[in-house]
């Protein structure tokens, strides 16, 4: 509610669903009795193929669901995952709700602004990272903790951290470095 | 006597969450005397069992199900809550990443009782890992039979719809749950209607937690009489609590209630961290009261001793806080969680936690007036039972018994000429107000 946005513009870039998409977007209208509640899904769908939503993709998902337009744009407000802009290639989400900030996710977010000079809602100029402070992902027994790449990086320490991203930097997959 | 393993019992088994390791587990097995059984016997069973909401709310299971309208011509629909946002809560994930036919076999049993053909299962966003186990099950499970049409010859439909969230906590709350799964933003509603009358897509409805719909399966395998067996008068049967923060093993442990606290946190986690002193205990997640160290050691772990202190079992989700943890800083950190996630409809809530996550911000950054104190604690009344959903009592509940039991590390922080020594972590960051 209080992720207040900006007004977005459209990116002047057509929106279709991919052949995959458009078989699953097929798949998901059966299993709802109303046209409205495949919206979540079909965002979903959407931000898969390109990353985030733009407003061509909004538009055409109210227009494959019979809905006007204002209906998805006012979902894709309302909820944090939906992203509206490009998101650095690895997007990091750390939590800093209690049982993450009484084991130090402080220290992860000093990690991170000193070592890729980015406080929470930047990317880096290059485009490898962003950073975000999210609320409790529920992975709190193993505190502190982050979500990247679609999966959860548990028992953090700085060092441990400094190394995933050292790999992310050197383009060596990071899930090496998760022990 | 030692804790039964309902809800865990195969947590540790490396291919519970395959069909075949759950069937070589006796996975299923429950089905054949299930579909033999006229659907208010299940209700019956499961109203004996006293098995209570595993959400939060700790509402009676089978009460809950009495309640949907027998004749009906509108379809009815179970939703299973697996948003499990809560602060501290991570028990659902475990169940959903290790023991997924479980949950597929409790929706069957609750649909049968109740007379359900759809069950849309709602999983938080973020959830990935237990997105795609929870995935594979019921891909399995449609394939060998026991989702999709006449089950096992047994006549019954059932259709499960795996529904993903988008990251709002609010979308926890049943009816925004049900909002959201509309397609909606996540916005409770107005009660009455309840769900059970007017649910999703205007049905009746069953909402239910992954935990409770999972320990269906043992009740109607061992039944209601064993389950009843186990914990106390009004608090039956076990409970995953899902224990974090300053504790040396931090995890999530199956307890039967009616033991005591402390002594249940220290069995399981093996007490506070590196030995530390013990000052306080969350037991039912960050929208519950909090409890003194003194309060934690003398209180017993089911939902009536719990209650009688002012706090809740809630979710299960037990936070230990040792002697270093700072409760003005914890205080800041649950007000600006409740003040993030307010869905902004109603304005006790939405200016309420804004308000009290402000004034708490300005005391602990050393700008805080003597009179704050006393006005968070008029604030907390204000807030409770005059809003649509509970989210508006999560925060006032706990900024009222921080503050009322930890009342001289508030003033600490607004006496200027005493300010507190400050442990922060070396890389510490303060966060700004307002940076919600
Ligand atoms: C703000 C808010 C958030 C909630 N979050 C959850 C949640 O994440 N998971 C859950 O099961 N119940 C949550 N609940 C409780 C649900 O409203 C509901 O009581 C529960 O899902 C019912 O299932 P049960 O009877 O099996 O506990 C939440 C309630 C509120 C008011
Ligand atoms: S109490 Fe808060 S979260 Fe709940 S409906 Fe009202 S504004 Fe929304
Ligand atoms: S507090 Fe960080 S995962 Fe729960």
């Amino acid at each position: 509610m209080s992720h207040a946005r900006h007004a977005i513009a459209p990116s002047g870039k057509p929106f279709a669903f991919s052949p995959d998409n458009e078989a699953k977007f097929a798949q998901l209208l059966p299993k709802y009795p109303t046209k409205r509640a495949v919206i979540l899904p079909a965002l979903w769908l959407a931000q898969e193929q390109e990353g985030h939503i733009t407003v061509e993709a909004m538009e055409y998902v109210a227009r494959r669901l019979e809905q006007p337009a204002v209906a998805v744009f006012a979902v894709v407000e309302f909820y944090t995952m939906f992203k509206t802009e490009p998101t650095g290639k690895h997007h990091i989400q750390l939590c800093r709700t209690l049982s993450c900030w009484m084991r130090g996710y402080q220290d992860l977010q000093g990690l991170i602004e000193r070592k890729l000079g980015i406080g929470p809602g930047e990317k880096t100029p290059d485009g490898k990272f962003s950073f975000e402070l999210v609320e409790c992902l529920g992975s709190c027994g193993t505190a502190p903790m982050m979500r990247m790449d679609d999966r959860y990086w548990e028992n953090l320490t700085v060092e441990k951290l400094e190394r995933i991203v050292d790999a992310c930097n050197q383009g060596r997959d990071p899930a090496g470095e998760d022990h | 006597m030692a804790t039964p393993k309902i809800i865990s019992a195969r947590f540790d088994e490396k291919k519970a969450h395959t069909l075949e390791g759950y069937l070589a587990l006796g996975g299923y097995a429950t089905l054949k005397k299930l579909f033999k059984m006229k659907p208010d016997e299940v209700i019956d069973e499961v109203k004996r069992s006293g098995l209570r909401g595993r959400g939060g709310a700790g509402f009676p299971t089978g009460m809950k199900w009495s309640f949907i309208p027998k004749n009906t011509d509108k379809p009815k629909y179970l939703c299973v809550n697996a948003d499990e946002g809560e602060p501290g809560t991570f028990k659902d994930r475990l169940i959903l990443e290790r023991d997924p036919h479980a949950l597929i076999e409790g929706i069957l049993i609750c649909c049968h009782a109740v007379g359900i053909k759809t069950a849309y299962i709602y999983i938080r966003g973020e959830y990935d890992f237990p997105l795609a186990r929870l995935g594979a099950a019921v891909k399995e499970a449609y394939a060998n039979g026991y989702l999709g049409k006449n089950i096992k010859n047994s006549g019954v439909d059932v259709d499960v719809v795996i529904h993903r969230g988008a990251g709002a906590y609010i979308c926890g709350d049943e009816t925004g749950l049900i909002e959201s799964l509309e397609g909606k933003k996540g916005q409770p509603r107005p009660k009455p209607p309840f769900p059970a009358i007017v649910g999703v897509f205007d049905c009746p409805t069953v909402v239910n937690n992954v935990e409770t719909i999972s320990a269906l399966p043992w009740i109607m395998t061992n039944g209601a009489d064993a389950y009843a067996a186990i914990g106390t008068e009004k608090s039956k049967g076990t409970m995953l609590f899902s224990i974090s923060g300053m504790v040396e093993r931090p995890g999530v442990y199956e307890g039967a209630f009616g033991v005591n606290l402390w002594k249940f946190i220290e069995e399981s986690t093996g007490g506070v961290k590196g030995g530390k002193k013990l000052k306080a205990v969350i037991p039912g997640g960050s929208s519950s009261a909090i409890l003194t160290a003194e309060e934690a050691r003398n209180v017993n772990l089911d939902y009536e001793s719990i209650a009688a202190t002012g706090a809740m079992v809630g979710s299960g989700a037990i936070m230990v806080f040792d002697e270093d943890t700072c409760v003005v800083e914890a205080l800041e950190v649950v007000l600006r969680f409740y003040a993030h996630e307010s869905c902004g409809q109603c304005p006790p809530c939405r200016e309420g936690t804004y308000w009290l996550y402000e004034i708490v911000n300005r005391i602990r950054t050393g700008r805080g007036r003597p009179e704050d104190i006393d006005l968070m604690l008029a604030i907390c009344p204000d807030m409770l039972g005059r809003t649509v959903c509970v989210l508006a009592d999560s925060a006032a509940i706990p900024a009222a018994s921080y503050i009322k039991k930890f009342r001289s590390e508030f003033e600490a922080y607004i006496d200027k000429a005493n300010p507190p020594e400050r442990k922060l972590h070396p890389g510490g960051i303060n966060f700004e107000a307002r940076a919600l």
